[in-house]
């Protein structure tokens, strides 16, 4: 067998495997519209026995009972945003695959944003410290050399050295 | 000088508190759910009765307006399911030592006579029972596994949810004791 052959056969075997999905051919709705809308809200939705793939993608039975109940509530006429509404009800944000945004959740939205927010000003602050240090330097060698004593250690140092000459 | 260095520690401070945080959570069971419905009125529902199972005449096996009147509980069971099976002589026991009606949701039967040939050969512990082949009933109660049992009080409220099977010692520690509190209301 030729390694054409073989690579042909592996990139076929790959693009099947990424058209996989749950949904069984007797589940989809005869409007393609209405059955497009039940997929965007499926993709949406946690399988909750599963917890990590959503009803869309699971094999689950519930996951399937599930996919059939949002595509009932289409039919009867639900929006959208309606049935996410039925499914929060009855299993908590939890059954949302994204978080909603909201007072619960502000921290885990804006908590990565705070932490490079304190990233950059624990920056600024060093640099600006360093600079004002190398800003001194020029008229005052000593203060290059050691430019980490603060006021009370210079008191103290001075102290010691007034010392030794006694 | 010393509050100035006390800014290194903070890294560990931090790390600390996290390494608490997590080590908490590893030791939260990730299937246990809370349950959004405690204090919700029962979702509207209708069930079909179950196979060969006398229905006096009902339309339904189990619909939402069944929970209006008085304290009852709501099982959700099925014959395919091995900790119903572990459960189900405490239920029978619940039947015949006290008045508390236990209603049933026989969930995802493989074929509709299972659930009903199950409670012929071992006993039938529930007042009513509906059928939910779909699951239908089981998600208006927000179920993810079974068995689980709500406590529904007479204005048809969810009270509690316990998951997993029942045993003597949750009927008596917490079960009974908010049946009898939510009777006096």
């Amino acid at each position: 067998m030729s390694i054409r052959i073989f690579l042909a056969s592996f990139v076929m075997v790959l693009s099947l495997t990424s058209l996989s999905f749950a949904v069984e051919p007797g589940e989809m709705l005869d409007d393609p519209v209405l059955e497009s809308r039940a997929r965007e809200v499926s993709a949406g939705l946690r399988c909750v026995v599963c917890q990590n793939q959503s009803i869309d993608e699971s094999n689950a039975e519930l996951a399937r009972d599930m996919r059939i109940l949002v595509r009932d509530r289409l039919l009867k006429g639900d929006s959208n945003q309606d049935v996410l509404d039925y499914m929060v009800s009855r299993y908590g944000d939890f059954v949302l695959l994204e978080p909603p945004f909201k007072m619960a959740t502000y921290f885990l939205w804006f908590g990565p944003l705070l932490f490079v927010a304190i990233g950059c000003g624990a920056v600024f602050l060093i640099f600006r410290k360093k600079k004002s240090q190398t800003d001194v330097a020029p008229n005052n060698t000593a203060q290059t050399k050691a430019p980490s004593l603060s006021k009370d250690e210079q008191h103290r140092l001075e102290k010691l050295l007034n010392e030794d000459e006694d | 000088m010393n509050s100035k260095r006390l800014i290194f520690f903070l890294p560990v401070a931090v790390f600390t508190v996290l390494a608490i945080y997590f080590a908490i959570g590893l030791t939260k069971d990730p299937r246990k759910l809370p349950s959004v419905l405690i204090d919700t009125p029962v979702a509207e529902f209708e069930l079909p009765a179950i196979l060969g199972r006398a229905n006096e005449g009902r339309e339904w096996g189990l619909v939402s307006t069944d929970f209006k009147g008085e304290v009852a509980l709501l099982n959700v069971f099925g014959s395919w399911c091995i900790s119903c099976k572990v459960e189900h002589p405490f239920l029978m026991q619940v039947k015949q030592q006290t008045d508390v009606p236990v209603h049933g949701i026989d969930w995802r039967e493989k074929k509709p006579e299972d659930g009903p040939e199950w409670l012929l050969r071992e006993g039938d512990p529930y007042t009513l029972v509906g059928d939910d082949p779909d699951s239908k009933g089981a998600i208006a109660f927000g179920v993810t596994g079974a068995p689980e049992t709500f406590i529904v009080d007479k204005n048809g409220i969810i009270r509690y949810k316990h998951v997993g099977p029942l045993d003597a010692t949750i009927w008596n520690e917490t079960i009974f004791p908010i049946v009898e509190e939510l009777r006096k209301q």
